[in-house]
């Protein structure tokens, strides 16, 4: 998958972090057609302000291989103040100071490259408040 | 529908099977299969694989398959779910038998995980590629969330936690089939290399070439082949958030309790008459989750309870009588089809020094992902 054409799709989320509302109240932020929780097809586009706190934590210290010379890097699943849930490295902190309950903030950062002359990705990280 | 049993099994050794290639082990199995059900010919094959194409470069596996165990010409299907692909290959087995559509069907289940390069990547492709993987979890870590959230929940210990592999591995020990048949301890545990905390490598089923396969008529038809048919009376299987943060609550599994109350209704059982289940225990803390979805134990009780010894001989229910996935080893698409196998052993009163006495019903739990399906078994003898 090394094109460089189907980034453009995934930009309104990761770059703009735009997320749905359904008309029951459910927040997603990966582009769903249909709600899980009621089935109703009525949303509207909401944009993330960037906000959230820890659900839940790990360290991961075994990693793939594109993220192997990240360890030991923290990931958590974060509730954002809308509601939407997603999963995020938290980044610029002493691993000990990643908790749950926690408040994050997103900022924008270099995800990794595909190769040495291929597209560099950018994404959603998380800092602690 | 017509009544569906069980006649024969088959299985290879598991581990690291350098000698063997993915059609070699899967043949393998399904030979053993045969030859312990007394059939030569088969009216169709199902083989239940997470990711050969990933592994060793091969899919159209299922025609691999049929070509290799000499039964070129028949139908044969290939069934992905994950870890849970080799549960389902049982079902869609069950499916063709129980509908009239075939009387003799080999549910197989196959994976060749050690001539992989990178395996933890191709592992995650079973999690939320987009939205998990992306970001850089693994599936130890997707566990270890679940696991992080449970502790600070429920206040589990580490060293409750330990308890689950501890006694997976007691268990195993005389299990000549599985990868690591022998005891350890806790400290065994606590000097192992951390993966993602709190999981450390001795809290995480192993990478493993294996196959397993079982052999499926009706049972009207069973007794020509074999003494002791064991009929499939309960079947349910379910999906559920493929993303783990999509879990209203990360500290449960709620397709595998989608999947048990299907076979326990399909079974007329409750969780009460079952005292033995191989559970899906890819890591620790995911045994202690699913015996609560099934219902052996209260939300944020398992953990003590198996601690306490009530997951073992002499307890309430028997988990992983085999060793489970973290000591018999995990082939991810042979797996649910190997669970089976125990459990045929169990009511057939063949599991030797790990026989459960007075055993009427046999239980198998098999999942795929973090709780994205699951796919439950309820056996019994007749």
């Amino acid at each position: 998958m090394a094109n460089s054409q189907r980034y453009t799709r995934e930009i309104p989320h990761r770059y703009r972090l735009e997320a749905q509302k359904f008309s029951d109240g459910y927040v997603s932020f990966s582009t769903r057609y249909i709600s899980p929780e009621s089935n109703t097809k009525k949303s509207e586009k909401i944009t993330l302000k960037g906000t959230g706190t820890i659900v839940a934590y790990t360290v991961i210290h075994i990693a793939a291989d594109a993220f192997a010379k990240q360890t030991p890097f923290p990931v958590a699943i974060i509730e954002t103040d809308e509601g939407a849930r997603l999963t995020t490295q938290i980044v610029d902190c002493k691993i000990s100071d990643v908790k749950i309950g926690g408040k994050v903030e997103f900022v924008f950062r270099k995800m990794g490259e595909e190769g040495e002359s291929g597209i560099i990705n950018y994404c959603y990280k998380a800092v602690l408040l | 529908m017509r009544d569906v049993a069980i006649i024969g099994v088959g299985m290879t050794r598991f581990g690291e099977l350098w000698n063997q290639s993915l059609r070699d082990i899967f043949a393998e199995a399904a030979l053993k299969a045969m030859e312990n059900a007394h059939v030569e010919k088969l009216d169709a094959l199902y083989v239940g694989a997470m990711s050969p194409g990933l592994y060793v470069y091969q899919e159209h596996i299922a025609s691999v398959m049929a070509d290799y165990i000499g039964q070129r010409g028949i139908p044969a299907t290939r069934v992905e779910s994950a870890c849970a692909s080799g549960g389902l290959s049982v079902k869609s087995a069950y499916l063709e038998v129980a509908s009239g559509m075939s009387d003799i069907v080999l549910a197989g289940g196959v994976e060749k995980m050690w001539d992989a390069d990178d395996g933890s990547f191709i592992l995650a492709t079973a999690s939320d590629q987009e939205f998990e993987a992306f970001h850089g979890v693994t599936f130890p870590g997707l566990y270890a969330m679940m696991a992080n959230r449970y502790m600070y929940q429920y206040g589990l210990t580490r060293e409750e936690l330990a308890q689950v592999p501890i006694k997976n591995h007691k268990h195993s020990v005389g299990n000549k089939n599985a990868q690591y048949a022998f005891e350890i301890d806790f400290k065994t545990i606590m000097n192992s290399a951390m993966v993602a905390d709190p999981l450390r490598l001795m809290d995480c089923s192993p990478i493993t070439d294996g196959a397993a396969a079982v052999i499926l008529c009706p049972l009207d038809r069973a007794k020509e082949f074999t003494d002791k048919p064991i009929k499939i009376k309960g079947i349910g299987a379910s999906t559920g958030p493929i993303a783990l943060h999509d879990h209203k609550d990360v500290t449960k599994l709620e397709a595998v309790k989608l999947a048990a109350d299907r076979a326990y209704k399909m079974a007329g059982a409750k969780p009460q008459d079952i005292s033995f289940c191989e559970v899906h225990d890819c890591f620790s803390i995911a045994e202690i989750i699913v015996a609560e979805e099934l219902g052996f134990f209260d939300y944020g009780k398992a953990g003590k309870a198996i601690a306490e010894g009530q997951a073992t001989y002499g307890g309430k229910v028997v988990l992983n009588s085999s060793g489970g996935l973290k000591a018999k080893g995990h082939p991810v698409g042979a797996t649910g089809v190997a669970q089976v196998i125990e459990a045929v052993e169990q009511l057939r009163g063949e599991a030797g020094k790990r026989q459960v006495p007075n055993i009427k019903l046999g239980m198998t739990q098999n999942m795929g992902g973090s709780g994205g399906s699951s796919v439950v078994h309820i056996l019994e003898a007749v």
